[in-house]
């Protein structure tokens, strides 16, 4: 197992309480797989995926338990020294917001560059060239030109082919891309979803792929994990949670979203708003916007059920999972 | 179609670009919108998708005068709007409401629900006299699903959801007839979306309003449009209903568009074509000559280069009935399924 995250915690101290963020999310990557988290704001799919990259803002934040287990080791336990040298070079990230992610006062050479120059200690010049190397391996048209343009000479999907260009550069065996084609437009998107397709098959990577698109999921994930209030409330195979959700709150967004290939009737809407991460619902977090919800719900925490054991393992955090099932 | 409540010809709108400071000499433009022409009937929806930078914005803000058009003509009820100043373009203005994309920025920290809401009356006093202005405002939170006696709070104390919900208050206080809607769900998310959405509807048929719903998300513009028409660099591509735009697409960049829009279904990735387009769309300032979408299309020829494709239905489509026999700007328009028929219904 590449990755292994085992029942983590984390919650902010803000000035109104503790926000509990993540609560007690378990799931696994193997190499060459992709994991989907799925989730709306505010659900900690982003925070369970800087907790580890080891990016999280501590304090305010806090990693309260847990264990996040890369290639056998416990990432929490190391010392910053030992992450910083996996961090980069062995899993990497691929953020929402190029232009914001990229340092707007450096080519785009120099920071791909320095990549090779921080984890292999290359020199300037050699450094040079492998950027550009990258930037023809991500598409990018006329890179020996375009090596020393800054980042807001490129496009929004040029600027994106950058991040991932830099979250490939050491060829790391995990990497971790949060909604790494929201900003973009439709036509783009393909474009660079594609492109992540085909390296993540040629360097036989691990991929987490966090995104609230249920569109983008079906296209690309092996395993969906669907993320609520902080915890994972089902996780299945990708054909079958589509086929059938064990959970009401994956069922809800399922029916909640318009399709393309027909005009359909009035949407199906999940009542209410997602919760308030400082006084989480007792009980399901789900239930005051349960259809199903019984007074079970309101009162013990659902453990994450067994729907089927094989070949592949399949979990629901609901009580009436099998209901949602057969539903 | 209904008969038409508002309808565009011709409309253009270019945004200069100058060069020195004192002696500003214009060296180009901005070609953000190039000749836009549609119609929009009484009670109905016509949504309006493409990418970023494709203009559909600027038409939007064009429509309720937010925006000079540069040329053309916006009628609404046989009265050219653009012409319109003073006291005729207030009550133009009445009429035709917007209700914008992000409801973070577009409410007023300041202020709370009750002022926002109500500030169209004051604007428009006839519409409701002072006295009655709270009671009014109550009823509108009412409509959007709010609870009246929010009426107090400030725009911090909610939700993207019901942000967008005072949003679309704001638009509805002075019952206007048209109501252009730019992107109006797309800072949402997906559960809350479908809400807005079906808010949206509700309102609709209640107060029989005719909507311009503009958007980049196609499954939502499919479903909450009567016609549909397709934006590429300025010019609309392709138009029809949405069963002619979905199911029956002539234009390629039409085509292209569906087939790259990621669908809830993982069985369709193994039978599904996928156009996938290559380079991105070229800036409005110098706009490829003759059909806009040549330099991104399989099908581009020499004719393209040369010839600009008129917005009318293709000749070979005619004198059929199918539902290919809409307008489409390609001088190669070919029907081409790319959206898979769905299954029958669960």
């Amino acid at each position: 197992m590449l990755l292994e995250v085992r029942d983590l915690h984390v919650e902010f101290t803000t000035r109104d309480g503790v926000a509990k963020a993540v609560n007690g999310v378990t799931y696994s990557v193997e190499a060459g797989e992709t994991l989907a988290v799925l989730g709306e704001s505010g659900s900690g799919k982003s925070v369970t995926a800087q907790a580890i990259m080891g990016i999280l803002d501590v304090p305010p934040g806090r990693i309260a338990a847990g264990e996040i287990l890369f290639k056998g080791r416990d990432l929490l336990k190391l010392k910053e020294e030992e992450r910083r040298r996996i961090r980069g070079a062995d899993m990497a990230m691929i953020f929402q917001d190029a232009l914001s992610a990229l340092n707007p006062v450096l080519t785009v050479g120099a920071q791909l560059g320095e990549m090779f120059e921080v984890h292999r200690g290359m020199s300037r010049k050699d450094s040079r060239a492998r950027a550009v190397e990258l930037m023809d391996r991500v598409k990018i048209p006329a890179a020996r030109e375009r090596v020393g343009d800054y980042p807001h000479q490129f496009s929004g999907g040029m600027r994106q082919r950058i991040m991932i260009a830099m979250a490939l550069a050491l060829e790391p065996s995990l990497i971790i891309a949060d909604e790494p084609t929201t900003a973009l437009d439709v036509t783009v998107q393909a474009q660079v979803m594609d492109l992540l397709a085909e390296l993540q098959r040629e360097l036989n990577m691990g991929l987490i792929l966090i995104t609230h698109d249920l569109g983008v999921v079906a296209d690309v994930a092996d395993k969906i994990a669907v993320m609520y209030a902080g915890r994972i409330v089902e996780a299945a195979p990708v054909h079958e949670i589509y086929k059938a959700p064990a959970h009401p709150y994956t069922r809800g967004l399922l029916d909640s979203i318009p399709r393309l290939d027909q005009k359909g009737q009035e949407l199906y809407a999940i009542k209410g708003l997602p919760p308030n991460l400082l006084a989480i619902p007792s009980g399901c977090a789900f239930n005051p916007r349960c259809p199903m919800a019984r007074p079970l719900c309101r009162g013990d925490v659902p453990p994450l059920y067994q729907v089927t054991e094989s070949p592949v393992p399949r979990t629901s955090a609901c009580h009436f999972w099998k209901e949602c099932l057969h539903a | 179609m209904p008969e038409a409540i508002l309808e565009v010809t011709d409309l253009v709108k270019h945004y200069p670009l100058t060069q020195g400071v004192l002696f500003k000499r214009q060296i180009g433009a901005v070609k953000a919108v190039d000749g836009v022409s549609f119609a929009l009937g009484a009670g109905e929806t016509l949504g309006i998708v493409g990418e970023s930078g494709c203009g559909k914005s600027t038409v939007a803000r064009m429509l309720v005068n937010l925006e000079r058009p540069t040329a053309g003509a916006i009628t609404y009820k046989g009265e050219d709007i653009t012409k319109l100043s003073g006291r005729a373009l207030k009550a133009v203005r009445r009429n035709i409401q917007m209700v914008f994309q992000d409801p973070y920025t577009s409410l007023n920290p300041r202020m709370t629900v009750g002022d926002i809401i109500g500030e169209p009356y004051e604007i428009h006093p006839e519409v409701a006299p002072k006295g009655d202005r709270r009671r009014k405002v109550q009823e509108l939170l009412d409509v959007v699903g709010l609870n009246p006696e929010y009426i107090n709070r400030y725009p911090h104390q909610f939700s993207g959801g019901q942000r967008q919900r005072i949003g679309i208050a704001r638009g509805l206080a002075l019952r206007p007839e048209v109501i252009v809607a730019d992107e109006p769900v797309s800072a949402l998310d997906v559960s809350v979306q479908a809400q807005v959405v079906n808010l949206l509807e509700r309102l609709q048929s209640e107060f029989s309003l005719s909507y311009v719903f503009i958007a980049h998300d196609l499954s939502i513009v499919r479903h909450i449009s009567d016609r549909v028409g397709v934006m590429y660099l300025g010019k609309i591509v392709e138009i029809g209903t949405d069963t002619q735009i979905y199911d029956h697409p002539t234009h390629p960049y039409t085509q292209a568009l569906l087939s790259a829009v990621p669908v809830p279904d993982p069985e369709a990735r193994l039978h599904r074509e996928r156009i996938i387009l290559t380079g991105d769309v070229p800036s409005p300032a110098d706009p490829p000559s003759g059909c806009r979408f040549r330099t991104r299309c399989w099908k581009a020829q020499e004719r393209c280069v040369v010839e600009v494709p008129p917005l009318e239905v293709p000749p070979e489509f005619r004198l059929s009935l199918t539902p290919a026999s809409h307008p489409s700007a390609c001088h190669f328009a070919a029907e081409k399924q790319v959206v898979p028929p769905s299954p029958p219904a669960a």
